[in-house]
């Protein structure tokens, strides 16, 4: 493993996370807090609390989610689809670097924004309500995996992607409702029937879910339903990547 | 000694069906400067690309160092540097980091002697704080090169360096590749400017339609292929060739003031003595005289033209 190259690709995108400061890491922390401030103080007065729960703090894991999935798609996708945009992808691809070592390199970078900027999230959450973490190591690890997994999505949809409405398709079109749907600021308990068991099919709210028990060991689906959820997805996004390096899929001609 | 790089029929066909290359064998010697010369879309740049992984081959293999580029790719892809046709430059980062990242990419530990060494012999260490958008057209293609050159290659690609380029450009980048061959650097250059690859180049290869026309020593191509004329400014303009002369290869200019004769310079006897001497005889008086050497321009142009033909031969047998 050439850790040097790697580290090499993880400072430079990096460098563009910090010199882009403003737009890297104010705005997600902004959007958060409008969304305290329209479902926590102006809605969450009329819902008192969510399986015990003060609404306010109920929906923190819900927004850290929404965020880290956004982020860390977007990240991951601009990374590798903006060289191949410029086209300073033919140093990629002509160092003596594994493919391996260039999605280390791509997606540590993204991961490392999306956990850098849900960290801020929670820490500014604390602002708004009272908090308290039940399992903090779970909740970190289980944070890290998610950040990976969805960096590793990114990685492809920037593989993929032939444009830059390409880019924002899947975040804007799949992981946004997603995620509203998958309960972040909801129990699926609170649904109808019918509908509660549709969102049984969504992966993103076993990701919710499990993050939230974390916080407050109350969740709408077994822990360990959504460990597997989440290793299920990390595995089918190394095995993409494996598959399009394998190929030279929308890389090599 | 073994070749630095060593193609055996290596060939590439793209989704759409089209064959850039076809079948092509070369052996680089370490040290030289070699220039692939051909027109626009013969497969210089796709060459390139097979040899440095931009592009996945179709067939066939390559070497650097002794080492194939796909079973061994590390050890292959350490030792080139590659600067492409395309100025792609990341826009927002600075030179000097730019620069940097590339050595870190080949794995190498900093070294800022050596990337100041580099950016001052590319006139870019004034320039080195600036970001790379603020650069003019020939100074991001200077920071190609320093790219390139970041890592200490022992071979360099530089794929159409003077296209679009100034000519103050142009002779620095001749300067540096003349100073890079004396550390030793192997240099291989694509071009369609004859008189790049007259003045730079050690050996010349010619590419068209995907197919290696030829490989050869400059020198040896030139005085191959060199065909001379020379032409006689006569003292009297000329109605009509002497019956005496019928047998030279002789062309008379339209306004008769003078006569072309084309001679190999490879044959033992050119002719020109008795070609004089019989001119005497006729009573063909001249006042002046000039001989040219065909240019590189003329041999490609002859070997392109042959190539095309043959290949229009083949299609009709």
């Amino acid at each position: 493993m050439n850790w040097r190259s790697i580290s090499s690709i993880y400072r430079f995108e990096m460098a563009r996370t910090f010199r882009t400061l403003t737009q890297s890491i104010l705005s997600p922390v902004l959007s958060t807090v409008l969304y305290f401030v329209v479902f926590g103080s102006a809605i969450g007065g009329r819902i008192e609390t969510v399986e015990g729960i003060p609404y306010g703090a109920f929906i923190v894991p819900g927004l850290v989610m929404l965020t880290v999935l956004q982020q860390a798609v977007s990240n991951a996708s601009f990374g590798i689809y903006f060289p191949k945009f410029i086209g300073t992808i033919y140093e990629l691809l002509s160092a003596p670097l594994s493919f391996v070592e260039i999605v280390i390199g791509y997606v540590g970078a993204a991961a490392t924004k999306a956990l850098m900027i849900s960290l801020i999230i929670l820490a500014t959450s604390t602002l708004f309500v009272d908090l308290s973490i039940a399992h903090p190591f779970y909740m970190l690890g289980f944070l890290i995996l998610t950040c990976i997994s969805f960096a590793l999505l990114g990685f492809i949809i920037g593989i993929w992607a032939g444009n830059f409405e390409q880019l924002q398709l899947i975040p804007l079109l799949v992981i946004t409702p997603l995620v509203f749907l998958g309960g972040a600021f909801y129990s699926v308990d609170m649904l109808p029937p019918f509908w509660a068991a549709v969102s049984h099919f969504n992966p993103v709210l076993y990701l919710i879910s499990g993050f939230r028990w974390a916080f407050f060991e109350a969740s709408d689906v077994p822990v360990g339903a959504s460990l597997a959820a989440i290793m299920v997805f990390l595995t089918l996004c190394l095995g993409i990547i494996w598959a399009i390096f394998r190929t030279g899929w929308r890389i090599k001609p | 000694m073994a070749p630095i790089i060593s193609i055996r029929d290596l060939t590439k066909t793209y989704d759409g069906g089209f064959t850039a290359l076809d079948g092509v064998s070369l052996d680089i010697e370490e040290g030289e400067i070699l220039a692939l010369l051909g027109p626009n879309g013969a497969g210089k740049t796709t060459l390139i690309s097979c040899i440095c992984a931009l592009v996945s081959p179709s067939g066939g293999s390559v070497a650097v160092g002794g080492h194939d580029t796909l079973t061994d790719f590390r050890a292959a892809r350490s030792l080139i540097g590659l600067v492409p046709q395309e100025v792609s430059i990341e826009p927002f980062e600075t030179v000097e980091n730019t620069v940097k990242f590339s050595r870190g990419l080949f794995g190498l530990p900093p070294d800022p002697a050596h990337i100041e060494k580099v950016l001052r012999a590319l006139s870019l260490w004034d320039k080195r704080s600036n970001r790379n958008m603020e650069l003019s057209g020939g100074m991001k293609r200077r920071v190609l090169i320093a790219k390139a050159l970041s890592h200490e290659p022992r071979v360099l690609f530089l794929d159409e360096p003077t296209a679009g380029v100034d000519v103050a450009l142009r002779k620095d980048m001749w300067d540096l590749v003349r100073s890079l061959r004396a550390e030793g650097v192997t240099i291989i250059l694509t071009t369609h400017y004859i008189e790049e690859a007259e003045e730079m180049a050690d050996r010349i290869g010619v590419i068209d339609s995907g197919k290696l026309l030829l490989v050869e020593q400059k020198s040896v191509l030139m005085q191959k292929m060199g065909q001379k004329e020379l032409t006689l400014h006569l003292a009297a303009p000329l109605a009509d060739l002497p019956a005496a002369l019928a047998d030279y290869d002789l062309t008379r200019s339209e306004d008769g003031q003078a006569l072309t004769y084309r001679y190999d310079t490879r044959a033992q006897r050119t002719g020109i003595t008795r070609l004089l001497a019989d001119l005497a005889a006729a009573g063909i008086a001249f006042r002046d005289l000039e001989t040219r050497q065909s240019s590189l321009e003329d041999v490609f142009l002859t070997l392109v033209d042959e190539g095309a033909r043959s290949t229009t031969q083949e299609g009709a047998a």
